[in-house]
């Protein structure tokens, strides 16, 4: 609502081209990434006609929802001044339990069970690492990444296990209105992140522990056990990001996940969430969601050979993080 | 007061034995009883061979980590300098230029990773993981995804020479150490190297050039890496694009292993040679029982956590002590 006042309040004073004199940070921080996705998007719709047409529009918002998933776990590890490098291995790791539950004859809720825990439990396993053992969340979650890696190989052993009972499929492919149904667990994450961060008392604790986790301790916020809880919940989301994503591709294979890590770490970075804790929001993650399952979806209607796209993921990754700390550095400059 | 608490600190830092000279001789013996075919000779310059890449990319990770910093594009880094030493040989370049080649990708991309970490002060994690995705990337593009076969038949001879009986690549690995021990111990460049994990702001407060130390460091770890590009493709006799994706792990692993901290600029460059071995004497150990790779990993991973479990509760304890 304030969002849109203010931004005709600010189209009204198209010549002032700073957005952030006249709203919060927050506010001018979605409205570019807002004028990125319309850009992207129009620029897309000029080169390809494929691009839109109503099936890719979908696509691209299904990718969106999926990275988004993933991401909204890992921004709340972020806005606590943490990181976790694990969660696309989480994603292979959970998704080939699921696939090999459903394979023996389990039940989709059984096999959605297994991906669960044993997500949540390397979630967990991330936050007492962290805070336990003292190791720096990189270098922990890193250590945890090849482990589950190992796992999901030792796991599947080369194979690829395929075809899902239609039920199951449904989480990934099915539709409701017209609209695919993990655009609705996205919003639904979305809105349900959106209170706990902005309303919620463990919301401000987590980005008061990232602005600065001292302060935060002698302020009598159980530092420690918010961040076990935020390493549990990013585990919790990778599970639930690679049920859907299993449903979707109705494959596992143990190399599943591992492309989309560069992807959504890019897409929280320019989705305005700072590396250093403390500041950024979920919608802004899901505008960087939204951007980077456009980059993908251009990509792959310019038939771009697929051998090019860790080059392009890991440049805009790095332009991400060089546009996170200038930014940061103006914003000091200017007080 | 703060001076007080400083003492307190140094004190700590009289360390007890670490961790890694027990683990390693533990690991050693059970291996040498416990596993057939071991203790041969012929198995032992195996592991020789088998841990000289690691123990050369391990030696400026070493550096990377005590200047607080991580650099997990060296897989695909190594994948990319090997890659451009099979073809530039392929285009029919001596070995010598051709390495050179390699060296100067390495050390370019290197003075990539160290500006944008110490001049913008950029996330060391962050930028290295972007640079994988990069140095990945143009190594797809180089290779349209397929290996390099070297058709030049010398670089597989010079892998294959030995000296008094010692493997080229293990003499190799041992001159990259000796390298990085004179570099580490006996200049001022070492010395900065400890200084910028303890403490950079004293540093620049002292007026020396920090940042340019700090970009140095990285740009040693690409040398190291273009030079390493020399054994794995000895080694293979070819390239692939992806052959040395996940090697970083193995290094920063050893270093860890070592007993080098992430924080306040303490470390043992030994105690990643030892961290190598360690890491190459489980792997061999578990080859010949026939475990597979992907469990090899998952038990290195498992190795150091307990070296950092029994190192935090042994620290905790000397700490305990001391109040």
């Amino acid at each position: 609502m304030s969002i849109l006042n203010n931004s005709r309040f600010v189209w009204s004073r198209v010549s002032q081209l700073d957005v952030r004199h006249h709203v919060g940070e927050e506010t001018a921080t979605l409205i570019y990434r807002a004028v990125l996705i319309v850009l992207i998007a129009l620029v897309l719709a000029f080169a390809t006609a494929a691009f839109s047409a109503a099936p890719n529009l979908l696509n691209v918002l299904r990718q969106a929802s999926l990275m988004f998933l993933l991401a909204s776990g890992l921004t709340l590890v972020i806005l606590s001044g943490g990181f976790d490098l694990s969660i696309a291995a989480n994603l292979t790791l959970s998704a080939c339990l699921a696939a090999g539950v459903m394979k023996t004859g389990g039940s989709p809720i059984l096999a959605a069970a297994t991906a669960l825990s044993c997500s949540t439990l390397i979630g967990l396993l991330n936050g007492l690492a962290v805070t336990l053992l003292r190791l720096p969340p990189f270098l922990a979650t890193y250590g945890m990444l090849w482990v589950v890696q190992g796992l999901a190989f030792h796991y599947m052993g080369g194979n690829e296990i395929y075809g899902f009972p239609t039920a199951f499929r449904t989480l990934g492919t099915g539709f409701l209105g017209g609209i695919p149904l993990p655009v609705y667990m996205m919003v639904f994450v979305l809105i349900g992140a959106t209170i706990v961060t902005g309303g919620l008392n463990f919301g401000r604790e987590i980005y008061a522990i990232g602005a600065n986790s001292e302060v935060a301790r002698l302020s009598g916020i159980p530092v420690r056990r918010r961040k076990i809880a935020v390493y549990t919940i990013s585990g919790l989301m990778s599970g639930i990001a690679a049920l859907v994503y299993l449903a979707r591709v109705n494959a596992a294979d143990s190399a599943m996940g591992e492309p989309l890590l560069l992807p959504v770490i890019a897409a929280i970075l320019i989705g305005g969430t700072s590396l250093f804790g403390g500041a950024g929001s979920l919608l802004g993650t899901l505008s960087g969601c939204v951007i980077l399952a456009l980059v993908i979806d251009g990509m792959n209607l310019l038939n771009l050979n697929a051998n090019w796209q860790p080059l392009v993921i890991g440049s805009v990754l790095l332009i991400a993080v060089l546009a996170d700390v200038l930014g940061r550095g103006r914003k000091e400059r200017i007080g | 007061m703060e001076a007080s608490v400083e003492r307190v600190s140094v004190v700590r830092t009289r360390r007890p034995v670490p961790s890694i000279v027990a683990t390693s001789a533990v690991l050693a013996v059970a291996a040498m009883l416990g596993v057939p075919g071991f203790a041969s000779s012929g198995n032992v310059t195996n592991i020789g061979l088998q841990v000289s890449i690691l123990l050369i990319i391990a030696m400026p990770m070493t550096l990377v980590i005590l200047s607080e910093g991580l650099d997990l594009s060296v897989g695909a880094l190594l994948s990319l300098c090997a890659v451009v030493f099979a073809q530039t040989l392929g285009l029919g370049w001596g070995m010598a230029l051709a390495l050179g080649a390699s060296v100067a990708v390495g050390m370019l991309t290197g003075l990539f990773n160290g500006a944008l970490i110490a001049k913008l002060g950029l996330p060391p994690f962050v930028v290295t993981l972007g640079t994988l995705g990069i140095a990945h990337g143009i190594a797809l593009v180089l290779t349209d995804g397929n290996a390099v076969v070297v058709g030049n038949p010398s670089v597989a001879q010079l892998y294959a020479w030995t000296i008094l009986g010692i493997p080229f690549p293990v003499i190799f690995a041992l001159l990259a150490y000796a390298l990085t021990h004179l570099l580490l111990y006996h200049t001022r460049f070492g010395t900065y190297v400890f200084a910028i994990g303890g403490n950079r702001d004293a540093l620049l407060l002292a007026g020396i050039k920090a940042k340019a130390f700090h970009i140095a460091i990285y740009v040693f770890g690409g040398l190291m890496v273009g030079l390493a590009a020399l054994v794995l493709v000895g080694r293979m006799n070819s390239a692939e694009p992806a052959s040395a994706i996940g090697m970083e792990f193995d290094a920063i692993a050893a270093v860890v292993l070592g007993g080098t901290s992430f924080e306040r600029g303490e470390g043992w460059l030994f105690g990643t040679v030892m961290g190598v071995v360690t890491i190459g004497v489980l792997r061999n150990a578990l080859n010949l029982l026939g475990i597979e790779s992907s469990l090899q990993v998952v038990s290195v991973g498992i190795l150091v956590l307990l070296v950092v479990v029994i190192d935090s509760v042994r620290k905790s304890r000397v700490n305990g002590a001391k109040a």
